[in-house]
C-alpha cells in the first residue's frame, strides 16, 4: 500500500481507493484542494488556430492515477507479448507499449458520454475506458469472458457503455465511423464529442513509404490541427481538452500526437527495418511517458523511490492475478458460434461446415 | 385519364391517398418508397437519410422528393460524392443508436463503400457480441437500367446476400417496396435495400392495407404471385414482372407456372421454395446478375439438398449474361434474361410431359 510521506502538504488518502478497486482503472479524481501546475514538455504547434497554453492544472492525486495506470497499461501490453509467444494469443496482436499517454491523458481530459473509436491497438484504450483486464486477457485468448465473449480477438475490443466503439481492423475504416458517431452527438443534441483515433499507417511500412506529406496536424487544410508531444499526458492532456471545448464550437479538430510504440507494428512485424535500436532506447531513455510521471511524482515529493516501485509491483501483480484467472476462463460453447450474428435473427436456419450435422435457428 | 391528372397532382411527401374514394388504388413504386420514407421519418425522430442528392435535388431518381422540405436539412442530408466516407458515417452513426437511411445513387457505387457494409456493419454485433447493433438501411437502385453500361449495370444481390449479418431485401411491386422498406428501417440490423431503376415508374394496385402507415412486410417471407401446378419459377426485383408474363405465355402452352416473388433474398425462404417444387416437381430459377455463383445456384442447391426426389428435371438457371453490360441495344437485350428465356426454360423442364406430337 503506498504509505504517505510525512511532512508533505500534497498528502492524501489515496491508498484505500487503490485496493478497492483492484483490477480497473483509477478515473483521475482532484481530489486535493493543492492543484499543481506542471509545463508541458514542449508548446503545441498549431494550424489554423490558436494553441492552448503550456501549463496544465493537476493534482496530487491524478498524478499518482497517471502513474499507475500507464504502468498497468504498460506491464499489461508486456505481459500480452509473452502469451502471444507462448502461442495463448493467435492471429493478430498490436501493442501500444510506449503510447499509455495518449489514452490516459486523452482519458482524463473526457467523459464517459464522449465517445473514442480507435483501429486495432486497442487493448489500452479499451482499459481506459472502464474494461477490465480479465476481459482483456480473456479475450485476447479467445475465451468466453472475453468484452467480446472471446469471439472478437485483440482487435475487436468493444465497451459501448464506457463510449468506446471499437477496436476495427481495416486501416482508415474507423476514422468516417468516428464522423458518424459525432455526427449522432451532434444530431442527438449531445454536449459531448468523439475522438477518432489513427495511425501514420498499417503494416509496420515505413513513413516514407506510407505518407507523401507528414505533417499530419496540417493535413486538415482548412480543419484546425494541433502538434502535440503524444509522450506527455498533460500535453494530451491539455489538448484533448482544448480539442473537445473547439469541436463543440467550432466543428472538428486535428491532434497530432507524436508518440511512439517500443514494439514493432504487430506481433510479426520486429520494428527494427525501419528504425535503430538506438532510437528506440533513446525514445526510453529521453521520452518514455512513465517515466516523465515519476520524475513529477518525486519532484514534487508526492511519492517515494520505493512507493512508486511498490506500485510497480503491485501493478504486475495484478497482471498476473488477471491472466491466471484469465487462463481458467473455458472457451466458449460450441453453441456461440450462432449467436449474435442477427439482433432479431427470424427464426432463420444458420449452417456449419456441414448442413445436413450442424445447423441452428437464429432467434 | 384520372391516373394522369392523379399524378400531376401528385406532392408524395404530402399525399393523401385515402381521399379517393374509388375502388382501385394505384400507386408508383416511386411513391410508394417515398411514402415508406416519410412515414418512417415521421414515426421515429432516430430515422434520418443521408446520400448524393437526395435532399435539395429531391433524389437522382425523385425517391426523396419533399422529404428535405418536410423534414429539413438536420434529417436528410446532402452528402459529398464519398460512398467510403458517407457509408462509414452512417455506420458510425448507427453504433450510436440512430437510424440512418443511406442511399446509393446506385449500387456499383457502393463497392466503393463495401468495406463498410460488410466489415463495418454487418460483422460488428457478431464480433462484438451483441454490444454494438447496427439499425441501419442502404438503399438504392440495383442491376441493369437502359444503356448505361458495364459500370453501371451490375447486380449485387449475391454479393451481399453471401455474407452472414446483413439482411437483403428485393422489392418488385408497390406493395413490396412499401411493406419491405418500412420493415427494413424498423428492423435493427443492417439491411440492404435493392430496388431498381426500370420499376421507379411503374403502377401497381394497392390496398387499404398496403397504404396504412402501420403496413410492413415480414423479412425473409417470399410471396407466391401466381400459383400453379406445372413449374415453379422464382424470380426477384424486375424479373418478376417478366416471370409473371413467361407464366401467361406458358398457360396458353397447357403449362401452369407457379411465380414466386422472392422479395428476400437474405434470409432466403427455402421453405416456401421447396414445399412449390415439392408440388410442381420442377424449377426455373430467374435472375437479373451474372450466373455464377448467383442466386439461382443458391436455390438450386437448397432444392437438390432439401428436395431432390420431388424433381422430375433438372434445375434450369435463368440469368443475365456472363459478360460485362455491352452498351449496344441489341447486345445488351441479349446480356439481360427476356420472357422467351423464361419460358423456354420453364419448357425444357416440362419436355417429358408434353408429348412429342404437341411440339412439332
Amino acid at each position: 500500500m503506498a504509505l504517505s510521506r510525512s511532512g508533505s502538504k500534497l498528502l492524501k488518502p489515496i491508498s484505500p481507493f487503490f485496493s478497492s478497486a483492484p483490477s480497473i482503472l483509477s478515473r483521475s479524481i482532484s481530489s486535493s484542494n493543492d492543484s499543481i501546475t506542471v509545463e508541458t514538455s514542449i508548446p503545441f504547434t498549431a494550424h489554423n488556430c490558436e494553441p492552448p497554453s503550456r501549463s496544465v492544472t493537476t493534482s496530487a492525486a491524478e498524478l499518482q492515477s497517471f502513474f499507475r495506470d500507464m504502468a498497468l497499461m504498460r506491464r499489461m501490453e508486456i505481459a500480452a507479448d509473452s502469451l502471444y509467444k507462448a502461442k495463448l494469443i493467435r492471429g493478430f496482436c498490436h501493442l501500444y507499449d510506449g503510447q499509455e499517454a495518449v489514452a490516459v491523458g486523452m482519458e482524463a481530459a473526457i467523459t464517459r458520454k464522449d465517445c473514442i473509436i480507435t483501429a486495432y491497438r486497442d487493448h489500452c484504450t479499451f482499459l481506459s475506458r472502464g474494461g477490465t483486464l480479465i476481459e482483456v486477457f480473456a479475450e485476447l485468448m479467445g475465451r468466453r469472458d472475453g468484452m467480446s465473449n472471446g469471439k472478437g480477438g485483440s482487435m475487436h475490443f468493444y465497451r459501448k457503455q464506457g463510449g468506446f466503439y471499437g477496436g476495427h481492423g481495416i486501416v482508415g475504416a474507423q476514422v468516417p465511423l468516428g464522423c458518424g458517431l459525432a455526427f449522432a452527438q451532434k444530431y442527438s443534441k449531445d454536449e459531448n464529442v468523439t475522438f477518432a483515433m489513427y495511425g501514420d499507417d498499417g503494416m509496420g511500412t515505413a513513413e516514407w513509404r506510407a505518407a507523401k506529406s507528414p505533417a499530419y496536424y496540417k493535413r486538415g487544410d482548412y480543419v484546425p490541427g494541433l502538434k502535440v508531444d503524444g509522450m506527455d499526458a498533460f500535453a494530451v492532456k491539455q489538448a484533448c481538452k482544448f480539442a473537445k471545448e473547439h469541436a463543440l464550437k467550432n466543428g472538428p479538430i486535428i491532434l497530432e500526437m507524436d508518440t511512439y510504440r517500443y514494439h514493432g507494428h504487430s506481433m510479426s512485424d520486429p520494428g527494427s527495418t525501419y528504425r535503430t535500436r538506438d532510437e528506440i532506447s533513446g525514445v526510453r531513455q529521453e521520452r518514455d511517458p512513465i517515466e516523465r510521471i515519476r520524475k513529477l511524482l518525486l519532484a514534487h515529493e508526492i511519492s517515494t523511490e520505493a512507493e512508486l516501485k511498490d506500485i510497480e509491483k503491485e501493478v504486475r501483480k495484478e497482471v498476473d492475478n488477471a491472466i491466471a484467472k484469465a487462463k481458467e476462463s473455458e472457451m466458449p460453447h460450441p453453441s456461440e458460434l450462432f449467436t449474435n450474428v442477427y439482433v432479431k435473427g427470424l427464426g432463420v436456419e444458420a449452417y456449419g461446415a456441414d448442413r445436413k450435422e450442424l445447423r441452428a435457428t437464429l432467434p | 385519364m384520372l391516373r394522369a391528372i392523379r399524378h400531376k397532382s401528385i406532392h408524395p411527401a404530402f399525399c393523401a391517398f385515402r381521399a379517393f374514394s374509388s375502388a382501385a388504388k394505384e400507386m408508383t413504386v416511386r411513391d410508394a418508397l417515398n411514402s415508406a420514407l416519410d412515414e418512417e421519418m415521421s414515426a421515429d425522430p432516430k430515422v434520418f437519410l443521408m446520400g448524393e442528392e437526395v435532399g435539395e435535388y429531391q433524389g437522382a431518381y425523385k425517391i426523396t422528393k419533399g422529404l428535405l422540405d418536410k423534414y429539413g436539412p438536420e434529417r436528410v442530408l446532402d452528402t459529398p460524392i464519398t460512398e467510403a466516407g458517407f457509408a462509414g458515417i452512417g455506420v458510425g452513426a448507427a453504433y450510436y443508436g440512430l437510424r440512418p437511411v443511406v442511399e446509393f445513387m446506385t449500387f456499383n457505387f457502393s463497392m466503393q463503400a463495401i468495406d463498410h457494409i460488410i466489415n463495418s456493419a454487418a460483422k460488428s454485433y457478431y464480433m462484438s457480441a451483441g454490444q454494438i447493433s447496427v439499425p441501419i438501411v442502404f438503399r438504392g437502385p440495383n442491376g441493369a437500367a437502359a444503356g448505361v453500361g458495364a459500370q453501371h449495370s451490375q447486380c449485387y444481390a449475391a454479393w451481399f446476400a453471401a455474407c452472414p449479418g446483413l439482411k437483403v431485401l428485393t422489392p418488385y411491386s408497390s406493395e413490396d417496396a412499401r411493406g419491405l422498406l418500412k420493415a427494413a428501417i424498423r428492423d435493427p440490423d443492417p439491411v440492404v435495400f435493392l430496388e431498381n431503376e426500370l420499376l421507379y415508374g411503374e403502377l401497381f394496385p394497392v390496398s387499404a392495407e398496403v397504404l396504412d402507415s402501420s403496413f410492413c412486410l415480414p423479412i425473409g417471407k417470399a410471396k407466391i404471385e401466381r400459383e400453379g401446378k406445372d413449374v415453379t419459377i422464382t424470380a426477384y426485383s424486375k424479373m418478376v414482372g417478366y416471370a409473371l408474363k413467361a407464366a401467361d405465355i406458358l398457360a396458353k402452352e397447357g403449362i401452369s407456372a407457379e411465380v414466386i416473388n422472392l422479395r428476400s433474398i437474405r434470409p432466403l425462404d427455402r421453405s416456401t421454395i421447396n414445399a412449390s417444387v415439392r408440388k410442381t416437381n420442377r424449377l426455373v430459377t430467374v435472375e437479373e446478375s451474372f450466373p455464377q455463383h448467383g442466386v439461382g445456384a443458391e436455390i438450386c442447391t437448397s432444392v437438390v439438398e432439401e428436395s431432390f426426389g420431388y424433381l422430375d428435371a433438372p434445375v434450369e438457371r435463368i440469368a443475365g449474361a456472363d459478360v460485362p453490360m455491352p452498351y449496344a441495344a441489341n447486345l445488351e437485350r441479349m446480356a439481360v434474361p427476356q420472357v422467351e428465356d423464361i419460358v423456354r426454360a420453364a419448357k425444357r423442364t416440362c419436355h417429358r410431359s408434353v408429348p412429342l406430337a404437341a411440339t412439332a
